[in-house]
């Protein structure tokens, strides 16, 4: 289940986020932003214990993901990368992408 | 503060102790009494055991103990845990009394004493009727006790006092009062913990038997309560496994208990207790993960178990403090050393207690918004007979009353209305404020910065609520930052918005239009219509007149505000704001571009300040200046445009002072260098745009540099990552996009327009005055005024270069070594246009390797730049490297007579030295002259006459010279200094007349040795066949001695001889013995001679092979005259 899908530039700031219940939007906005947090954390320990580098999906920040969803997100998002269009760091504005998120996020409703 | 209803009880909080009293004790005016109950409380450390002591009088009544019941079978219990039990048996029901007596074995007056003892310990007992406490008896006495079994009376005495006292013996003790005062105490309180654990174990025991006489029907509760008096009473006996495992128990039952509207309260207040004793115990067990399990399990049952709709924010109360609570432990645990980690840290627990406290908040802003016509009943249905409750979590207006049904539905609705009245006065904002920065001080800790912020974020909008409108902007303020930084939009709207009405409602100019700026900005997430809003309120504060409040603010704040505002217009002055915009996004941009990344001094320097705004409305701006590292520039670059004040909101875009949004506006600026400047770096250091006017209000935005703010950095990364095609714009527009920010340029000097050539003949001879020739051309229009030269060796290179290398302009003398490497400013005069210069340059170079050399050229001249004269200074310089080499070779040896190869020479026999000049030159050498300068220890055998005068020496060529020495005889072994040789030459290129360089060759030592005799013959240089050949040896004696010599002649087959063929003479020191001999050759050609020997008797060393070196072996023969053949 997914209410809320972000893909985050490596500078931290967000590529593409959208929630379903959009009047709660801001809350889910910083949700998404403490997690970065976690995500750090996770990432300067990995450079330490020299784990798979590989390995793209971090785990879980809170119990409430899915490996699944991380790979066809991933997948999705390695294809807006193909896109010679689109230039690395610009906010994702793609209409596959949408359609792809929403329907992860139709899975819930 | 004081304790609401919701913080626990204090007698739940505290780690239970054994509670002892002490009695009999006078500890104000007996100073042995006083002693002993310091001892005995004084510096409780963690290694005594735990007892909480009180010193009682004896007859101290104790609370009294109900009647047994027998059967439970009528008894119907009136709620779960009274709330004075805890207090009861942590503070008034001792597990064991103490009388203190004093008396000692040999009391003179023992029988009444004895008595008198045990009449206390009987009305100890009497008070203590039905209870199981118990009593135990100290004697303090004032004699050290023997050793047991010694003293016969004492044994004797003590067995009557206890049987007078009806104690067993180990409830009588002795304290004898000695040095040792402490250990003797220490001892005792552990006798006095173990019969306190007794009692508890019997208590224990005792609650347990009821169980057997309850029903689950209507003992339900009952079923609670016991199980949580046995927990505690475990807790009380310090058996903390056992206790954790009854609280466990406990907790279950709870949950077991029907629950109801009426009832849930006291259900939730009980398991809220049990959970945090089980949290308490998991922690001191140190087993965090079962106390984190336990409270989730907890979390989870109660969550949904609001009870009465109507006071809904109790729960949320109910669940901050349950929070809150295991917050507190967890924090507490951390401290006594558990470690905590990032995704579990106390701070998440706070955070969710301040987010039921933000609930509670908003329940009750909802279920308490009753009329101000409403008033607090009367009497109060909070009030009880006793001011306190019977039973935890009941409500007050009817305690005991366990009906689901409301016996009274008019008295409950008091009883809400009043607590909801209660609810109303409470200070949420400041509850939620402390449990959030709870939160930030864990967060911080565990390095959440984000999460931090947030929650800082929250602080800041609950102080804005709680209408602290300061502090509320200094927290938003200080993490605003965090999100722009990160590019997190939307957040940052969120909080600019938040931070924007503080700001409009204290009336803070400054903030007011830095928040509006950026809400107007493109970082900002607004819908145009706000923007168009903000925009619209940012005018009038420029003109002096007060914005239009922000939606949704607070009414009477609003009111207040607007008359801040209103001061704030009528008053004069400080309405010029400077606001640096590097640190956030403004809706104007600005980026400064030079034209080129240097600039010469004869041309103007050239700029272009590119402006944009991102706001929906044009907007008008009175003044653009930019100002530089030099300051006379500044005057330069102002763009003003005075404008009346109704124009502000004219929508007209024609105004070149005015921006339109979407478009990006240009504006070029021009200005001439100064003189001063080339060389140097002119800087924008600033650009500021000036909106509103001196009249009304004035924004100066400041951007330091050429322009940016805290997101361009990012967008020029991403812009000039992008490979997208810029769609096609009209010639006089630009993308902003693909404008660079060029902030600085270079000042440069004028180009030059002379030549300088170098002419030379490379490569320098080593002390040569090496000849270079600088042609200076002047191609200029006018005179090249002012013209100096500079020449020599080029700074910068080897130190020895410099010292070895000497450069003058006088070429006909020799230089030494006192002449500059480096001839700097050699004044020249002026250059008309066209004409030519030359001026030749000596250089000396003492050794060898390559040189880079420098010839300067600078002048002045003046120009004209935009109609203005100036005097620019302009240089040409070249270089050229010369390799310097050595001349020639020159080779030195030395031959012996017969030019054979000398290592050594010998004393006073005459040797040849022998010298070879190689030319190394590619050009062509005259050998001027040579000379040979011989030491004293040498002299000459003949004229010492060069014969190499004059000789020129192609490249590879060489010239030899040979002089006959002699050396005296030396003392010194190691070798004798020979002399030098000079040689003086020039380049035989007929350039100049150059001076004649001498070069000095040292000559090598060379090692001189004696010989006893020297050996020398004396013959004609050829022979005749047939003909007579005189030969004379001469035999000197170079000895002090007689010498003893055979000589001895050995024939040959060529020669016949007459002479003495074997003789053997003596020859006197210093004098020669002559030998003639008439050789006779009997072939013609090159004979060997008949060779002599010499055989000196002192000297065995003396061989033939040396002398073979002083007398020749050869001969040439000719034949007779007339044998010749005709021709």
């Amino acid at each position: 289940m997914a209410v809320c899908i972000a893909v985050i530039a490596k500078e931290n700031y967000p590529l593409y986020i959208r929630s379903v219940p959009t009047e709660n939007e801001l809350k889910f906005h910083y949700t998404v932003h403490t997690s970065l947090d976690v995500v750090d954390e996770k990432i300067s320990a990995m450079g330490k214990a020299l784990v798979d580098q590989r390995e793209l999906y971090l785990g879980l920040l809170y119990p409430t993901e899915d490996y699944k969803m991380f790979r066809k997100l991933h997948n999705s998002y390695t294809d807006i990368m193909c896109n010679p269009f689109y230039n690395p760091g610009d906010r994702i504005h793609s209409r596959a992408f949408d359609n792809m998120v929403n329907s992860m996020m139709m899975q819930v409703c | 503060m004081t304790p609401t209803q919701w913080d626990f009880p204090v007698e739940l909080c505290c780690r239970p102790m054994a509670f002892v009293t002490l009695t009999g004790l006078d500890v104000v005016y007996n100073a042995v009494h006083r002693a002993v109950w310091d001892a005995f409380c004084a510096n409780r450390r963690a290694d005594r055991v735990p007892i909480s002591f009180k010193v009682l009088p004896g007859d101290h009544e104790y609370p009294k103990c109900r009647t047994k019941r027998t059967s439970y079978e009528w008894y119907i219990p009136k709620g779960i845990l009274k709330t004075g039990w805890m207090n009861k048996h942590l503070n008034l029901v001792p597990a064991l009394v103490v009388v203190f007596y004093e008396l000692d074995w040999d009391e003179p007056q023992w029988k009444e004493k004895q008595s008198e003892c045990a009449t206390r310990v009987e009305i100890v007992r009497q008070s203590l009727q039905g209870r199981n406490t118990k009593v135990a008896v100290v004697l303090i006495q004032k004699k050290t006790p023997l050793p047991p079994g010694e003293d016969v009376i004492a044994s004797e005495r003590a067995s009557a006092l206890c049987n007078a006292c009806d104690l067993s013996g180990k409830s009588l003790f002795v304290l004898p009062h000695t040095d040792h005062l402490v250990g003797y105490i220490i001892r005792l309180e552990n006798a006095f913990y173990e019969h306190a654990q007794t009692y508890y174990y019997t208590e224990i025991r005792r609650v347990k038997t009821h169980k057997e006489f309850l029903n689950k029907t209507t003992h339900q509760l009952l079923f609670v309560r016991h199980q949580f008096k046995i927990a505690f009473f475990s807790e009380l006996k310090q058996d903390t496994q056992n206790a954790l495992k009854n609280y466990r128990t406990a907790y279950n039952l709870v949950h077991e208990l029907r629950a109801h509207e009426t009832n849930m309260l006291e259900i939730k207040t009980m398991a809220g207790f049990i959970n945090y004793k089980i949290c308490r115990l998991c922690f001191q067990h140190n087993t965090p993960l079962d106390a984190i399990a336990q409270f989730r399990k907890h979390i989870d049952l109660c969550k949904k178990k609001i009870g009465s709709a109507e006071l809904a924010f109790e729960h949320a109360a109910w669940m901050s403090k349950q929070f809150q609570a295991f917050g507190d432990l967890f924090d507490e645990a951390i401290k006594l050393g558990l470690t905590a980690i990032q995704t579990q840290n106390p701070g998440f627990y706070y955070q969710q207690a301040a987010y039921y406290a933000q609930e509670r908040k908003q329940l009750a802003s909802m279920l308490c918004n009753h009329d101000s016509s409403v008033i607090y009943p009367n009497p109060d249905p909070l009030e009880t007979q006793t001011g306190v409750l019977d039973f935890y979590g009941q409500r007050p207006w009817r305690q005991g009353i366990l009906s689901f049904d409301l016996s009274d539905p008019e008295k409950e609705k008091m009883g809400i209305l009043s607590l909801q009245l209660k609810e109303k006065n409470v200070l949420h904002s400041e509850l939620i404020i402390t449990l959030l920065s709870n939160a930030v001080a864990q967060f911080k800790k565990y390095k959440c910065p984000r999460m931090k912020s947030h929650l800082m974020v929250q602080m800041g909008e609950e102080y804005y609520y709680a209408k602290d409108y300061a502090k509320a902007l200094k927290l938003l303020d200080y993490v605003m930052c965090e999100y722009r930084s990160e590019g997190w939009w939307t957040l940052l709207t969120s909080i600019l918005t938040t931070a924007l009405k503080c700001s409009y409602l204290m009336a803070q100019l400054k903030d007011y239009i830095t928040y509006s700026l950026e809400l107007l900005g493109r970082a900002s997430t607004l819908k145009e219509d706000q923007k168009s809003r903000i925009e619209k309120n940012l005018i009038k504060v420029l003109m002096n007149e007060s914005p239009d409040p922000e939606p949704d603010c607070d009414a009477a704040a609003v009111k207040a505000s607007q008359k801040l505002w209103a001061d704030r217009v009528s008053l004069a002055g400080s309405n010029v704001f400077t606001i640096e915009v590097q640190d956030f996004i403004p809706f104007v941009q600005c980026k400064a571009k030079f034209l080129a990344p240097s600039f010469h001094v004869d041309v103007p320097v050239q700029f272009d300040v590119y402006l944009r705004a991102d706001c929906p409305h044009p907007i008008r701006f009175s003044k653009l200046c930019i100002s530089f590292n030099n300051q006379d520039y500044n005057q330069y670059c102002v763009v003003e445009e005075a404008y009346q004040k109704s124009d502000i909101l004219e929508q007209s875009s024609q105004g070149t002072m005015c921006l339109v949004p979407g478009k990006t506006r240009k504006f070029t600026f021009k200005f001439v260098a100064k003189t001063e400047d080339v060389g140097k770096k002119i800087e924008i250091t600033s650009v500021d745009l000036i909106l509103g006017s001196e009249s009304g209000r004035c924004v100066i935005l400041n951007w330091r540099g050429g322009g940016g703010d805290a997101a361009s950095s990012q967008e020029a990364l991403q812009a000039a990552r992008s490979f997208r095609r810029r769609p096609k714009l009209p010639d006089n527009e630009v993308h902003w996009d693909s404008l660079t920010v060029q902030a600085s340029t270079m000042i440069i000097s004028r180009v030059p327009n002379i030549s300088v050539q170098l002419r030379h003949e490379p490569p320098a001879l080593t002390n040569e005055m090496y000849c270079l020739i600088v042609t200076v051309q002047s191609h200029e229009e006018t005179v090249a005024k002012d013209v100096k030269l500079t020449a020599g060796l080029k700074p910068g290179q080897d130190a020895n270069l410099t010292q070895k290398t000497q450069v003058t302009l006088r070429g006909t003398d020799t230089c030494d070594d006192s002449f500059p490497a480096l001839l700097p400013d050699i004044p020249v005069g002026d250059l008309q246009p066209g004409q030519k210069l030359e001026k030749p340059i000596y250089i000396r170079c003492g050794t060898v390797g390559a040189r880079m050399f420098l010839v300067y050229v600078s002048y002045l001249i003046n120009t004209v730049v935009e109609g203005k004269e100036i005097l620019c200074k302009c240089h040409r310089d070249e270089t050229v490297t010369i390799e310097t080499v050595f001349p020639f070779d020159v080779a030195v040896k030395f031959v012996s007579t017969k030019l054979e190869h000398l290592d050594r020479v010998f004393a006073d026999i005459p040797f040849l030295l022998m010298t070879d000049i190689l030319s190394a030159s590619p050009w062509p050498l005259t050998i001027v002259t040579s000379q040979l300068q011989l030491s004293a220890s040498m002299t000459p055998v003949d004229q010492l006459e060069s014969y190499v005068e004059n000789v020129v020496l192609q490249t590879g060529e060489s010239a030899s010279e040979c002089f006959c020495l002699r050396c005296p005889p030396v003392t010194n072994a190691s070798g004798v200094a020979t002399g030098c040789y000079i040689i003086s030459w020039k380049r035989s290129s007929p350039v100049e007349s150059v001076p004649v360089v001498n070069t000095v060759i040292t000559l090598p030592h060379v090692i001189v040795e004696s010989i006893p005799l020297h050996v020398n013959a004396d013959l004609p240089s050829f022979g005749r066949v047939r003909e007579s050949l005189p030969v004379r040896y001469h035999l000197q004696n170079k000895t002090n001695l007689v010498q003893d010599v055979e000589v001895s002649v050995e024939p040959s087959d060529a020669f016949m001889f007459s002479g003495l063929k074997q003789i053997r003479l003596r020859i006197l020191p210093g004098t020669q013995q002559e030998m003639l001999y008439n050789f006779y050759p009997l072939m013609a050609g090159y004979q060997q001679l008949p060779s002599l020997h010499v055989n000196l008797l002192r000297f065995p060393n003396f061989t033939n092979q040396l002398l073979r070196r002083f007398i020749p072996t050869h001969i040439f023969v000719k034949v007779r005259l007339w044998e010749v053949p005709c021709v």
